[in-house]
């Protein structure tokens, strides 16, 4: 842990914010006009039928795993994107031969995707009072939450984008595993509502922690008991960060 | 004049095995103009990758600015300056913005004035506002310039400057050196130019597969690829050289057909009129002339013949 160089800190995270900006209408109007699909869709024609889940209304019930799905999606590309880009252009050469240190980087990348996904995942969380009635349990464990989830998806984003040799590479581990276990993980429905065995084999998803312990931020209950959702966001960020730090002492991709 | 970088046994090993660098010693002053000469593949790129922290030495030490660039990098590095050969970009950036990021990445706090500096001296100023993508090549390799220079580096290096640019904006970088130089910046530039070692160095480094050959001053270097041959083809074939042409460097050559004179194109009088007229005093006739001048190539094979024979 070297923390020091705050100017380079500040470059960074203005530089990503920047990027960012560069494609604010379409960042920031996708997921809105996504939410509204979702609602209209699950909400308002299927929910109409299945009034309520576990004692929830169904389209506040799918608010959270709506917003956690975004966030997800949002954190990995960001800050994957952000580290891969100087990779490709090789403007890499900049950032490994300044003053920084490998905490300062992560906090300046990671960080920036982080704020990028929070204020999409807030985006989402006003648009959906729009459409439903939504009562929040614990407000300021929901911020809370959020945050985790940013962060330790940033971090696993960013290894990703530190990892990657290709887009191909980039876009592989979003589509082909986080999606499938976001989907699988109760966004729309609850683990209750499957039948044995299925019900066992959705409990090896890591993603059904999380999405249940974010719902239980909102309707106090969730699949799971709230202690193992943070114990899997603890484990996920003391990974990503173990990772992390082997990256920058071996120097993996991104040093010859 | 205070040594600036400090390189000691420096190694470099490839994970593929291959040996780029076999144990560099080298001594840079600060404030001179130092080229490191050789050809493409001799290692000049990684021995600056490893100084500039962007690759990692495999044994051996760097000192730059009287730190360690692995003990203590942020010292070494924030003395540093790096121009890469690849013209690499943030393309959507405006020129102000990359080179105010670039300062804030080495720890600097903005300053307007001293990055306006820097733009105007590279003529840049009227195109700040411009993104970077809309400027040609020799701008943009100005902006990787203004980039390197806006946290204030002790050091500069330069790699391959003038490499894919055309004869014109060859002069300017040559001048633009000229012009760092004056501020007090110590410049390490690679090139496998031998006029361009000439024009702008102090110094001159020449370095092939992984190994410093020589380090010497540009003049005495000079001197050396100075040398040019004068092959004479004669009419007839002489049994002997005559006594009349001992005051020349000659060689009696390809079966006494030929006569070898390599003379200093640097000197006042380099000889070559008077042989000739001395020839014809003689009655040796010749039918053909040719000059050739020791190249690069020549040198490496030389110096590498020296290391053999040592």
């Amino acid at each position: 842990m070297s923390l020091r160089n705050f100017h380079a800190i500040a470059s960074i995270y203005k530089f990503e914010l920047h990027r960012f900006g560069r494609t604010l209408l379409t960042g920031l109007l996708v997921p809105v006009i996504t939410t509204s699909l979702y609602f209209v869709v699950f909400g308002g024609a299927i929910g109409s039928r299945m009034t309520e889940v576990d004692g929830i209304p169904y389209a506040a019930f799918i608010v959270p795993g709506l917003i956690m799905m975004s966030m997800f999606t949002e954190s990995i590309f960001n800050a994957s994107f952000g580290i891969y880009m100087p990779k490709f252009t090789g403007t890499i050469y900049e950032l490994l031969s300044a003053p920084v240190s490998a905490t300062e980087t992560i906090i300046a990348y990671v960080g920036a995707a982080a704020t990028k996904s929070l204020i999409v995942g807030t985006i989402i969380f006003v648009t959906a009072h729009l459409f439903v009635d939504l009562p929040v349990a614990h407000p300021f464990a929901m911020a809370g939450f959020m945050v985790l989830i940013a962060v330790s998806f940033c971090l696993f984003g960013f290894i990703l984008g530190i990892w990657a040799q290709s887009f191909e590479q980039l876009q592989v581990i979003p589509l082909l595993l986080i999606m499938p276990m976001t989907f699988l993980g109760g966004a729309f429905y609850s683990v209750h509502m499957l039948a044995e065995p299925w019900r066992t084999v959705t409990l090896f998803n890591p993603i059904v922690y999380l999405i249940s312990g974010f719902r239980w931020t909102f309707f106090g209950r969730g699949d799971v008991a709230i202690e193992f959702s943070l114990l899997f966001i603890a484990a996920m960020l003391a990974v990503c960060l173990g990772i992390i730090g082997w990256v920058f002492r071996s120097g993996y991709r991104l040093k010859k | 004049m205070a040594s600036i970088i400090r390189i000691e046994g420096l190694t470099k090993r490839y994970a593929s095995g291959f040996e780029a660098l076999k144990g560099i010693d080298l001594t840079i002053e600060e404030g001179e103009i130092f080229a490191l000469l050789g050809p493409n593949g001799a290692g000049k790129t990684t021995m600056i990758s490893i100084i500039c922290g962007i690759a990692r030495p495999t044994g051996g030490a760097v000192v730059v600015a009287g730190h360690d660039i692995i003990r203590d990098y942020r010292g070494a590095r924030s003395a540093i300056g790096l121009v890469p050969q690849e013209l690499s970009t943030d393309q959507f950036e405006r020129v102000i913005d990359t080179v105010n990021f670039s300062r804030g990445l080495f720890g600097k706090p903005r300053d307007d004035a001293h990055v306006e500096k820097i733009l105007r001296d590279l003529s840049l100023w009227d195109k700040r506002h411009n993104k970077i993508l809309e400027l040609s090549g020799g701008m943009k390799r100005r902006v990787m310039i203004a980039k390197a220079l806006s946290h204030e580096p002790r050091v500069l290096f330069l790699d391959e400057p003038t490499a894919g640019v055309d004869v014109e904006l060859r002069r300017d970088m040559w001048k633009l050196i000229g012009e760092l130089r004056k501020t007090g910046v110590t410049i390490i530039l690679t090139t496998h130019y031998i006029e361009e070692a000439e024009e702008m160095a102090d110094r001159v480094g020449v370095i092939n597969k992984g190994e410093l050959m020589l380090v010497e001053e540009k003049t005495a270097l000079m001197k050396k690829l100075g040398k040019k041959t004068l092959s004479v083809l004669l009419a007839e074939p002489i049994a002997a050289l005559p006594p009349e042409l001992a005051e020349w460097d000659v060689a009696l050559g390809a079966d006494g057909q030929q006569i070898d004179y390599v003379f200093d194109t640097q000197a006042e009088r380099t000889g070559v009129s008077s042989l000739l007229r001395r020839l014809g005093d003689l009655g040796i006739g010749y039918k053909d002339l040719n000059t050739r001048q020791s190249s690069l190539e020549d040198i490496f094979v030389s110096l590498v013949h020296q290391e053999k024979a040592a």
